[in-house]
């Protein structure tokens, strides 16, 4: 699949910026005053530079209220109303933090529970997907929570932050692990998608287009398996293991912003890899992947 | 609403004989002009006559070799569109309900005006039937020229969709699917028409007619008495003498 800068991106920023909502909300960071105001603000910013970008590749982005419609079906619609709903049901939470109100803390639940609603819809746009094998796993979701919720205890700089960096590390490894076999298991190749398997060898005679078009471009992306691999490696030393001993090491500003940065790198590696890697069942009818 | 219909009274779809298509790829130009020009924005194309040219088309024509056990190789032409699928996964996702199927026909269409061209229902589709268009930003697909088959300002015969009435030999067949007894649906029982990717889950509504079962290669030609001559007289003594020195 083609990786749009803006989808990665969204789901990286929005993902970390709501997994540090999750821990502002249920109070596991307890902040007041300017700090609170500005991990809020870091929170806050995140997610919505995050929502924003996700409007660039669109293709009519001033219909995109529209998308809260299909709550029903759609999770790209369902993603659309928890952000919104996360979003505005913590800000009394985070008024209070900075002004110093007192809300009680179970003010903070509802909204932050729904900001891990909204990192599990953004997975179930890619994992309800059964035409990208990949994608299709329930892998994904852990994938995008595990995410959020070690991008955000970095970026909240809590000491439990190389926990849930190790725990990532396992869950990137296991979907590597699993995803690499997963086209193989769906059993589709050239002759079962064009049912001619029933007569012999399928193999491409001549292609249908001579030009390239919409499909070869958005869904046969093969130029970035190339190094997947060593951006695999990358992404585990940036995201995880980095992060983890800088955390470890210091509890310095510098290396707090440090281990942030990298964490988002290599999660942005990740995400790149994620759609990079993917494969859809249509290249079949191309003879590719 | 891009929840699925429960049933819908007729399912309407294409029946496409993979025996007579011939890989002429008139029903894709006869789907591109008509579409050019009717249901939604016109099927655009991005430097049609430069280097790299780049267009929408809602069919696609490919060309495969298959290569039986026991007979010889095959090309056999295999056109692609939308199957309008009972179980469409490019409608579900839609979410902004642009994308829906009709209760009364089945066909799967799009609401232009509500799409925002997210792309999504494109990468639902398993069978590669969408098509995003670069100039309007929305996604495209065949409408089974839902304009064309009940367009009263048409002559009766040409109340069917454009690649149908373009097929010049006969390869592709209209009807409803929900009638047993219809064209389609009688073609589909005689010669075993059969979905694409079935296990995905999908429904499709469109039936591809399997290639008729080509005679197999006799071993021996019709001119092989021909072949096997055998000298007489001067040339057999020969032929006898230097075949053995």
């Amino acid at each position: 699949m083609h990786p749009a800068p803006s989808v990665i991106l969204f789901s990286v920023l929005s993902g970390a910026g709501f997994g540090l909502l999750f821990f502002l909300g249920i109070g596991f960071v307890h902040l007041y005053g300017l700090t609170a105001f500005l991990w809020w603000g870091l929170g806050y910013s995140l997610a919505l530079i995050g929502l924003l970008a996700s409007t660039f590749h669109l293709g009519n982005p001033q219909r995109a209220l529209l998308a809260f419609s299909q709550w029903r079906t759609s999770w790209l619609s369902r993603e659309a109303w928890a952000s919104v709903a996360a979003l505005v049901l913590l800000a009394p939470m985070a008024l209070s933090d900075w002004l110093g109100l007192g809300l009680p803390q179970p003010f903070g639940w509802l909204g932050g529970m729904l900001a891990l609603v909204t990192v599990f819809c953004t997975a179930m746009i890619y994992a309800q997907i059964k035409a990208v094998p990949r994608w299709h796993h329930w892998l994904t979701p852990v994938m995008f929570l595990t995410f959020a919720l070690a991008g955000g205890a970095v970026l909240a700089g809590q000491n439990f932050a190389p926990v849930l960096l190790a725990l990532l590390l396992v869950v990137l490894l296991a979907i590597w692990q699993v995803g690499d076999g997963q086209f193989a298991r769906r059993a589709q190749t050239l002759g079962t998608a064009t049912g001619l398997d029933r007569i012999g060898t399928v193999t491409v005679f001549e292609q249908a287009h001579t030009a390239g078009n919409y499909l070869l471009r958005e869904m046969m992306f093969v130029v970035g398996r190339k190094h997947a691999q060593k951006l695999r490696g990358l992404a585990l030393v940036l995201a995880c293991l980095l992060p983890a001993v800088l955390l470890a090491i210091s509890g310095a500003c510098w290396a707090y912003a440090a281990a942030a940065l990298c964490h988002l790198a290599g999660a942005l590696a990740a995400r790149w890899l994620f759609f990079a890697e993917a494969e859809h069942v249509v290249g079949l009818y191309y003879g590719k992947r | 609403m891009t929840c699925l219909p429960v049933s819908t009274g007729k399912k309407l779809g294409l029946a496409i004989d993979l025996d007579t298509c011939v890989g002429c790829q008139a029903c894709v130009t006869a789907c591109k002009g008509w579409n050019d020009q009717g249901y939604g924005v016109p099927l655009s194309d991005q430097n049609p006559y430069g280097s790299d040219p780049s267009g929408v088309f809602l069919n696609r024509v490919h060309s495969y070799a298959v290569q039986p056990v026991d007979t010889a190789a095959q090309t056999i032409n295999f056109p692609r569109s939308c199957l309008h699928c009972e179980d469409a996964p490019c409608v579900t996702v839609c979410p902004t309900g642009a994308s829906y199927k009709r209760s009364e026909d089945g066909i799967v269409l799009v609401n232009e005006d509500a799409c925002i061209g997210c792309g999504l229902c494109s990468w639902a589709c398993p069978y590669g039937a969408r098509e995003m268009d670069q100039a309007a930003g929305v996604m495209k697909k065949c409408t089974l020229c839902v304009d064309r088959i009940y367009n009263e300002n048409l002559a009766q015969e040409d109340r069917e969709p454009a690649c149908v009435r373009g097929c010049p030999t006969g390869a592709r067949h209209f009807g409803d699917f929900a009638d047993p007894d219809s064209k389609v649906s009688r073609l589909s029982a005689e010669r075993g028409g059969y979905a694409l990717m079935p296990d995905l889950g999908t429904k499709p509504v469109n039936r591809y007619l399997p290639p008729r079962k080509k005679d197999a290669r006799h071993e021996a030609s019709v001119l092989a008495p021909l072949l096997d001559i055998r000298a007489s007289g001067f040339a057999g003594w020969l032929d006898r003498v230097l075949g053995k020195i």
